[in-house]
């Protein structure tokens, strides 16, 4: 058994040069990679968005019949005058996001993609929908139009009464 | 007259030009055959020796070939329809219907990359479904059958893609349950959608995103990820020739046989 050097026994249990070169490389590689995905994460979720306000402007409230149920198409929300006072629900399937429509012979709100059938308060009746529509909060601008906030959901048989 | 055609296109095959050109060199002995596959680019991916078997309509329908096919047919169209659409919201639609009714042919171009686009999708199901009730992705072709699944993930996008560039009632709302329903995968279903659109709608951005999608990313992909599978063919000792025999199934020693 030839004899060990003194030097090479040393360098056993220290990392020599080769593999401190690889950990170094592999160390540099994965800090790159972890910067490329927060990078390209960061350049993929736009900062500004030139989206529609969540904020509509109805009009005035006396431009809705007592007992009428009104789609506003653009917005996607119902504006309803019940006998209680308005109030307003997103037009926006919970199942898929699809427009529904208010069906007047039948009285209920329902949804051409997938059957799902709602009451003119949003609950749900039937179909693929998981939840009801919401209903959003709804106030009178200082000049007199009907406001409704798309981005704040409200507890349902909040009525606005004007 | 054959033999004089033959006689020129001899001559030609000498000429200095050709020979920088086309490294293999004239005759026709087996190693200038072989040599004329292995140094070209687009044909050393396919195997330089083909048993007759394997080209017979039987084996295989030519259904991954009549894929490619299609996929060819969609690369050359869609590049053209490219010319006249522009990806934005104010002239997306306006500039597909032009397509179809002002430019010159291209209703044609239109339909041929409609058409093809259904082609591809029901030749790669009928492919897949050729090679699967053959026993075809059996080892050592696993790997190919993976790439195969990718590459049907890849046709599917496109089509998804492609779907909402028309920027009509079908296309906006197709995207809207599409873009959902990817909302519906667990934790990172919300994130995926943002990213996915560009945005919370379907929108501006999400057009231009479906755009970059359908035209450079998942083409180059495809592009990328079919050469491998070519190459595969090859790799794999060429196309799967055996008739799969039901008696085979249950029996060890006669699947060893037919291998």
């Amino acid at each position: 058994m030839p004899e060990e050097k003194p030097g090479q026994s040393a360098t056993n249990n220290e990392l020599d040069r080769r593999s401190f070169f690889v950990k170094l490389g592999l160390g540099s590689l994965s800090i790159a990679t972890a910067g490329t995905t927060v990078f390209a994460y960061q350049f993929l979720s736009p900062n500004v968005l030139y989206e529609p306000s969540p904020i509509v402007n109805a009009g005035k409230p006396e431009s809705y019949p007592l007992d009428s149920v009104t789609l506003d198409v653009n917005s996607g929300i119902y504006i309803v005058r019940s006998k209680e006072g308005f109030f307003s629900l997103s037009a926006v399937c919970t199942h898929l996001g699809c427009l529904t429509a208010w069906k007047p012979e039948l009285g209920i709100i329902a949804c051409p993609c997938h059957g799902s059938k709602f009451t003119r308060d949003g609950k749900k009746i039937e179909g693929p929908a998981p939840k009801p529509l919401p209903w959003y909060r709804v106030w009178v601008s200082d000049d007199g139009d009907l406001m409704v906030d798309r981005s704040s959901p409200v507890r349902s048989m909040q009525f606005l009464k004007v | 007259m054959a033999s004089s055609a033959t006689h020129y296109f001899d001559q030609l095959r000498k000429t200095r030009v050709w020979r920088s050109i086309f490294r293999g060199g004239t005759g026709s002995s087996t190693l200038r055959r072989s040599l004329a596959i292995q140094q070209d680019v687009f044909l050393h991916l396919f195997p330089t020796k083909v048993r007759r078997r394997m080209l017979d309509i039987s084996v295989t329908w030519y259904l991954g070939t009549l894929t490619f096919g299609t996929f060819l047919i969609l690369v050359a169209t869609g590049i053209l329809l490219m010319l006249y659409y522009h990806p934005s919201v104010p002239q997306a639609y306006a500039d597909t219907k032009d397509l179809q009714f002002v430019v010159s042919s291209g209703l044609f171009l239109r339909n041929l990359h409609r058409w093809s686009a259904h082609a591809m999708v029901f030749l790669v199901f009928a492919h897949m479904f050729k090679v699967f009730y053959r026993g075809a992705y059996r080892p050592p072709r696993e790997f190919n059958w993976v790439i195969g699944v990718i590459l049907l993930l890849i046709t599917l996008l496109l089509s998804y893609t492609g779907y909402l560039l028309p920027w009509d009632q079908l296309a906006f709302w197709a995207i809207t349950v599409g873009s959902n329903i990817a909302s519906a995968a667990p934790v990172v279903g919300d994130k995926v959608h943002f990213l996915l659109l560009g945005g919370n709608l379907v929108n501006a951005n999400a057009l231009l995103r479906f755009y970059v999608l359908h035209c450079m990313i998942l083409p180059l992909t495809a592009i990328f990820l079919i050469a491998i599978h070519f190459w595969r063919i090859r790799k794999d000792g060429g196309l799967y020739v055996h008739q799969s025999t039901p008696a085979a199934a249950g029996s060890d020693v006669t699947v060893k046989e037919a291998r």
